[in-house]
């Protein structure tokens, strides 16, 4: 029992230091999650400037109206609505269940897919619309081969 | 261009065969076809073959190392969930181009049990759990409740989907199981991904289907009885969705494939009989009662409800019970569907026969995405 104490308040430490600029030696989960050296980690859309269609990750061809070079990046919101979810039971082996899997429309545009945290996962408690905020925290302690810590995003009712 | 003509058809009934080899299982699906269409693999002018677990592995020729050696022209399809449905188009369009008269097509597929999908691979770390869930049953229940948050479509309501198919496989021989799934079995089920309990599932089974597609002057000079017209085969691929990229559109990607197959039969969904579409998932069957046009946009919950989609309802809708419980082997469902939709139209499908069947459609969804749809006719 102290010693979970103990390790609980290490976990807060580590996410206070994760919170508050200490984002050296963290890696991003995805390539559209920008952790800068000083503040704060957002996500970053690319967004065609002709038909204004908004991507997760770099690229120069827009797939909707095919314009190419065209692409601006462009800092997504923290703010957004949940579009869509489901609570999954299942998962492959070592992943902690159950846990929300939500689609999540930002303000402003983009729509993005992660956990949706802070929320017992149970439909009675999950409403389509719901106003969520991104926020952002060590990637549930999950390292690479060479032992990197990452960052990773999450949702969280605003 | 020729009408073309399904002239033999079949399927093995699906299970488990862990001792046989992917081409061994092919092997017998095709051969069944021949003996179907009462022709030998000495007629077959090409042969078209679809598999996803060995792509790579040239699984076409490795059946006809089995069934016959002719040197013939063997094209491997792979197109996710569309395998089996993407083979059978290519050799339509291959009489349709006039290249030939007579080709086999083959679907097959040897599964392992276990949940299918998962974000992840690459560098870094696994993203399955941390960035929500690329597991099948998840994608597809987050495509469901996209249709519950528009419409209030129920938990309930996706579950008689599933009593409904398990009803329709105790009178198909050739599925995996013929067990009744009352309403509170499904939906007290293991749940997987809500709404998606693990009766709500399709099962991996071990399966292979196989088609003689002829031109129509070869069925005249076969025999025209038993013979299928095709009247559609559409291929579509997903458009541009808003939020294709992170939530794969399995509705747009149908509607594209439907209305180019309506349009090619000059037919609409009120002149079908029976269909027998994607339910990989019990979530996706629902919204494809509207993409398909079965119904209006919001109606899918009292299609089910009703019951207009069940076997004596107004259009019966995977009587074959559908992969829910007949099973999915990913790469031969295409065909296999194509065998029930057939089996119906010739009169031949027993206990199940949808009465008086003279047109019939089938739907496959490859996540990714790939959508086919086939119309087919009594000749």
């Amino acid at each position: 029992m102290y010693l979970n104490y103990k390790k609980n308040l290490f976990q807060c430490y580590l996410k206070h230091k994760y919170f508050y600029g200490g984002n050296k030696n963290m890696l991003p989960a995805v390539d559209y999650l920008i952790v800068p050296d000083k503040g704060d980690p957002y996500l970053e859309g690319h967004k065609c400037n002709v038909c204004g269609a908004m991507f997760l990750g770099e690229r120069t061809v827009c797939s909707k109206c095919f314009a190419r070079d065209k692409m601006s990046k462009v800092k997504l919101s923290n703010n957004g609505t949940l579009y869509s979810y489901s609570i999954v039971y299942r998962s492959f082996p070592g992943i902690d269940v159950p846990y929300i899997s939500a689609l999540v429309d930002l303000e402003d545009g983009g729509t993005v897919k992660g956990n949706l945290i802070n929320v017992e996962p149970d439909p009675d408690n999950v409403d389509f619309g719901m106003k969520v905020k991104v926020v952002y925290g060590d990637a549930l302690g999950r390292k690479d081969k060479d032992g990197n810590s990452y960052m990773s995003y999450f949702f969280e009712p605003a | 261009m020729s009408d073309v003509y399904v002239l033999g058809v079949d399927m093995i009934k699906f299970g488990r065969f862990p001792d046989r080899t992917v081409p061994n299982i092919g092997a017998e699906a095709a051969l069944m076809a021949l003996d179907d269409a009462g022709l030998s693999i000495k007629d077959m002018q090409a042969m078209y073959c679809g598999n996803l677990g060995q792509a790579n592995a040239m699984v076409g020729q490795r059946i006809l190392q089995e069934i016959g050696q002719t040197g013939i022209p063997v094209v491997n399809c792979a197109n996710a969930c569309a395998t089996g449905a993407t083979a059978f188009r290519e050799a339509w369009m291959s009489i349709k181009a006039g290249m030939y008269d007579v080709v086999l097509a083959v679907g097959v597929e040897q599964m392992g049990k276990g949940l299918l999908g998962g974000a992840g691979g690459g560098d870094g770390i696994p993203k399955e759990g941390l960035l929500g869930s690329g597991t099948m049953p998840c994608v597809f229940a987050e495509a469901g409740m996209e249709h519950a948050s528009k419409y209030g479509t129920t938990f309930e309501q996706f579950a008689k989907i599933s009593v409904k198919n398990h009803h329709h496989s105790t009178l198909n021989p050739k599925a995996m199981y013929q067990i009744e799934t009352p309403l509170d079995d499904v939906m007290n089920a293991e749940m997987i991904s809500y709404p998606n309990t693990k009766l709500m599932c399709s099962v991996n089974v071990d399966g292979s289907a196989a088609a003689v597609l002829v031109s129509e002057k070869k069925a005249k000079e076969l025999g025209m009885q038993r013979a299928i017209k095709v009247r559609a085969s559409a291929l579509a691929s997903d458009p541009y969705t808003d939020r294709d990229l992170v939530m794969p559109d399995v509705n747009a990607c149908t509607r594209i494939a439907v209305k180019d197959a309506y349009e090619q039969a000059g037919l609409g969904a009120e002149d079908v009989n029976l269909v027998e579409l994607h339910d990989c998932f019990a979530t996706a069957e629902m919204l494809h009662y509207e993409n398909l046009g079965l119904c209006k946009d919001g109606e899918a919950g009292m299609m089910i409800d009703e019951g207009h989609v069940e076997l004596g309802g107004k259009i019966p809708v995977n009587v074959s019970g559908g992969l829910l419980s007949k099973g999915h082997p990913l790469g031969a469902t295409g065909i296999a569907n194509i065998y029930e939709v057939c089996s119906h139209l010739r009169g031949e499908a027993g206990k199940r026969q949808v009465e008086g069947a003279k047109i019939g459609m089938t739907h496959v969804i490859g996540l990714g995405t790939a959508c086919a749809i086939h119309i087919l006719e009594k000749s």
